[in-house]
């Protein structure tokens, strides 16, 4: 995720330009209509309604008899499940704590002081966003785990269980919060600084009076998104959890494990319930936030200090260092014979085959599902936000279609895949027969990963003229050809994002894709699962290394592109 | 430019009625605008000229009304079966398209007769070379022209421009201003422009449409819209005014304060004498050299401020009470009478200068 596509999450409902209204040519009209439909359709069919069904189901008992609430007593009931409600908050709360303090540690460094080396640290911090969540907890399996190098720093205590779930969820929620803080930080007026220092203020006294109440908007956006992460993951705590169930794991077991559906319906509404308070949280938010800067603020520029900037700098190193060598260990343990005993370099464990039946072609599905997720998603994107922003049509459909797109960063990726089970396996539904096809993995991600994909969409549309479609009306110059011939074009770096997006998105998700896997479009990360819960340790970490190199392959080859693009395009873009 | 007043209107509004929501942006403005005629819709923000001109454009069509172009009922049509070419404030170019490309937009001919029309256009709004550029490359006012060379391409039958100026510099502005007339008497293509600077459109239009809220307050020649104003709102908006509060005392007499005064008063017969009315005058309409006769005060300068070629003079004169009037007295009238704030002066206020309105503020 580019700081575009951070800087997006912060361009919620901006209100809609001048509305066009305009009578559309008769040639037009149907395909308007159809696009929009189309559009409401899809999220209708793969946010709405599989969350409808959800909702039902937890209304019955596993024998499909309508039980009403007794579900909700029973989850009241059940002594393990409350146990599961009390370890997800204390545990999200304590690691929401440790992640935000140091992201916002880390991003203040990254933008408000001249530490060198900033551009790495930028990039050391996303290194997480590379792997499924469950990298992170087989590494420190590895670390501090019954046979770990470095299980004597616990002094006794077992990484399996509280202390591991919190390091791993540290890990994995990281990147998210240091864009979101680094965005808000970047957002400042150097005007405000300049005043107060004219006015005596000193540093701290800035620090308390300009910057926190600056960027306190971002700080909620920041809690409420870890700790929503990390009360909705499933990967760490399923490897490293031990004993110690949280509210994901129980989903898992109750569906997958005891088959329990309706209890199953339950336990994902309740940790449906986070995700929507931090999305109206983050929606309250990010609608004061916009006010704070004005088109005339001068951006901020850190002056050197060579204290400061040497003590950011460690501080970074350490982060960074920590970040880097967590997935050094699973990638270096991936290529030894046996950790830590024979550490004589080997590519056995990249043989999957002997780990677990499907071998590499998960691995493959996972390319062929990643492959999809970008080329789908970003078209159905790219043209749902056009017709959303740029289109003539009804302004009452447009916001249904808006509202929809927003809906999905409400839902966590278990909750949406259990959904699905509900509404596509469900012998009336005439959509049936996608269930267990490659299809419905591919659509479930596009809609996972829809909200953000969407507000990247239009942040970069609304940077276009307002006027663009009205000047070809003029010109008596169809409107798709000016789709084609210049918003496209324009917006390139912008889909290039999205498509990223998608595609590293879809090579590391476990959540709703678990629920949704048949034996034959098993992905890599569900092997990670699987091999991990097999006890080859060696197989899931090499395997979670191939999706971490695929990845970065894709990253780098996306800043190349976008790069030579630049280049291409230096002669029309300003300055 | 010279458009034939007898000839049936090129555009025709009747009662155009546009609401947004629950505000009423148009109240049922009607106006004919005669072929090859410049016309400027001038008010101030908000007063429904430029949602007047995207009726016109069929961007944001009418509630209700009737829009009549070249004889034809385009009311309910899109913007693509109406005929016009438009220039936006924003200059709306391709930025990813070259100078040659983004003219050429509209074109549907050969690649041959295509390079010679975009070639005639970039050469008719003097940037001849410009073709290979990109929009980015060239300054704002190079970047208007483009805009303008690229409405013109499909040689529209009406011009609409809105605001193509406000976005500009100073300097540039006045030389596009006269490029723009230039080209309009060149081509004598029905042209409305969109404005909120009456400096502009009395320096450009053939005829002004003066606006507010929604409505017309007065259609005419620009010396006619400054000289003679036809409601208070007029008055006020185009040029600077004196406002004072008076009594009408019969059509063609109003008093000020304790002084009578002449004015004219023939679209005063249905006022009630005893009504209170506004008593308007332009600050250079004051008369100092050839003051004496009728309608003459004696006032002393308040104050005196220098604004280049005139001095912008506060008047305090007996028997007006509070009021005070404002008279814009030449550099070298301030020079040779050796004025300074203080003095005693006579001043005239001519009858015929004199505008009066009913009071309404």
């Amino acid at each position: 995720m580019s700081a575009r596509m951070a800087g997006a999450r912060t361009l919620f409902f901006k209100p809609a330009a001048r509305s066009s209204s305009r009578p559309v040519e008769p040639g037009e009209r149907w395909l308007f209509g159809l696009g929009m439909g189309g559009i409401a359709l899809f999220l209708a069919l793969f946010v709405l309604l599989p969350l409808g069904a959800l909702f039902l189901r937890s209304l019955y008992d596993r024998d499909g008899v309508f039980v009403g609430l007794a579900n909700v007593v029973a989850f009241l009931e059940t002594p393990t499940l409350v146990r599961s409600v009390v370890n997800s908050l204390s545990l999200s709360l304590l690691t929401t704590l440790i992640t935000v303090t140091l992201a916002f540690l880390y991003a203040f460094c990254l933008t408000r002081t001249q530490m060198a080396g900033r551009g790495l640290f930028r990039l050391l911090a996303q290194i997480p966003l590379l792997a499924p969540s469950l990298l992170p907890a087989i590494a420190l399996v590895y670390l501090f785990g019954n046979k770990g190098i470095l299980r004597g720093l616990l002094m006794g205590e077992t990484i399996y269980g509280p202390i591991g779930i919190v390091l791993g969820e540290v890990f994995y929620t990281f990147p998210h919060a240091v864009m979101i803080l680094t965005v808000a930080l970047s957002t400042s007026d150097a005007r405000l600084y300049e005043a107060a220092e004219a006015l005596g203020a000193n540093a701290w006294k800035r620090f308390l009076t300009i910057t926190l109440p600056g960027v306190r908007y971002g700080l909620i956006s920041a809690v409420f998104v870890v700790f929503t992460l990390v009360i909705t993951d499933f990967g760490v705590p399923k490897v490293i959890g031990g004993s110690t169930n949280m509210l994901a794991t129980d989903v898992y077991k109750q569906v997958v494990g005891l088959q329990n559906f309706g209890m199953g319906a339950v336990v994902g509404l309740v940790l449906l319930l986070p995700a929507v308070l931090a999305f109206i949280a983050d929606w309250y938010g990010q609608r004061r936030q916009m006010a704070l800067l004005s088109a005339r603020s001068v951006p901020f520029q850190p002056r050197v200090n060579p204290l400061g900037d040497r003590l950011a700098f460690l501080f970074c190193a350490l982060v960074g260092g920590l970040l880097l060598g967590l997935l050094a260990v699973a990638g270096f343990a991936s290529i030894v014979t046996f950790w830590p005993y024979n550490l004589t370099p080997t590519l056995a464990n990249y043989d999957f085959a002997q780990f677990d039946a499907a071998g590499w072609s998960s691995y493959g599905n996972s390319l062929i599902l990643a492959f999809w997720t970008a080329l789908v998603g970003t078209v159905v994107v790219f043209t749902g936000a056009w017709l959303v922003e740029r289109a003539p049509g009804r302004a009452a459909m447009k916001g249904l279609v808006r509202l929809m797109a927003i809906l999905p960063l409400a839902v966590p990726g278990m909750v949406l895949g259990l959904a699905y089970i509900f509404f596509f396996n469900a012998p009336w539904n005439p959509l049936g027969g996608l269930y267990h096809s490659m299809a419905i993995l591919v659509l479930a991600t596009v809609a996972h990963f829809y909200t953000v994909s969407h507000l990247t969409a239009v942040t970069a549309l609304k940077q276009l003229d307002a006027e663009f479609e009205a000047v070809s009306a003029s010109l008596k110059v169809p409107v798709w050809t000016t789709f084609l011939r210049v918003t496209v074009p324009l917006c390139i770096p912008a889909i290039l994002d999205i498509a990223i997006y998608f595609f590293v998105n879809a090579m590391t998700t476990v959540s709703a894709v678990v629920f949704l896997y048949a034996p034959d479009t098993k992905t890599a990360s569900v092997a990670v699962l699987n091999m991990d819960d097999a006890g080859e340790v060696a197989g899931a970490a090499a395997m979670a290394m191939m999706i971490v190199l695929t990845s970065a392959g894709v990253r780098a080859l996306h800043a190349l592109l976008s790069r030579a693009l630049q280049a291409r395009t230096q002669a029309w873009r300003r300055r | 430019m010279t458009a034939d007043p007898t000839a049936p209107p090129f555009l025709r509004l009747e009662s155009i009625v546009k609401q947004f929501g629950g505000f009423t942006a148009l109240k049922g403005v009607s106006l004919d605008i005669r072929r090859g005629e410049f016309v400027c819709f001038l008010g101030p923000s908000g007063c429904g000229k430029t949602t007047l001109l995207r009726v016109i454009a069929g961007l944001d069509p009418q509630n209700t009304g009737t829009v009549r172009l070249a004889g034809r009922d385009v009311s309910r049509l899109p913007p693509s079966a109406r005929d016009y070419g438009i220039v936006f404030q924003s200059y709306a170019l391709f930025p990813n398209l070259t100078v040659h490309r983004n003219v050429a937009y509209g074109l549907k001919l050969s690649r041959a007769a295509e390079r010679a029309r975009v070639d005639e256009l970039l050469a008719l709004v003097g940037l001849p070379d410009a073709g290979p550029k990109y929009p980015a490359q060239l300054s704002g006012g190079q970047q208007q022209r483009v805009a303008l060379a690229r409405a013109l391409a499909p040689s529209p039958g009406l011009l609409l421009l809105d605001e193509p100026l406000s976005a500009l510099d100073a300097r540039v502005r006045l030389h596009l201003r006269q490029q723009i007339r230039d080209l309009h008497r060149r081509l004598g293509i029905t042209t409305i422009m969109v404005t909120h600077d009456q400096e502009e459109a009395l320096t450009m239009a053939d005829r002004i449409v003066v606006m507010n809220n929604g409505v017309i307050e007065q259609v005419g020649a620009p010396n006619e819209v400054y000289h003679r104003p036809a409601t208070a709102f007029v008055a006020d908006f185009v040029g600077a005014m004196n406002f004072l509060p008076g009594v009408l005392e019969s059509p063609g007499r109003v008093r000020l304060g304790d002084h009578g005064f002449d004015c004219d008063g023939d679209h005063l017969t249905s006022t009630a004498p005893g009504s209170a009315v506004t008593v308007c005058l332009r600050p250079e309409d004051v008369q100092v050299r050839a003051a004496g006769g009728a309608n003459t005060l004696d006032a002393v300068i308040e104050s005196l401020e220098f604004l280049g070629p005139f001095h912008r003079a506060r008047l305090a004169a007996e028997g007006l009470g509070s009021a005070r009037v404002t008279a814009d007295l030449s550099a070298n009238l301030v020079r040779d009478l050796s004025l300074d704030p203080g003095r005693r002066l006579a001043v005239t206020l001519p009858r015929e200068r004199l505008r009066v309105f009913e009071a309404t503020r």
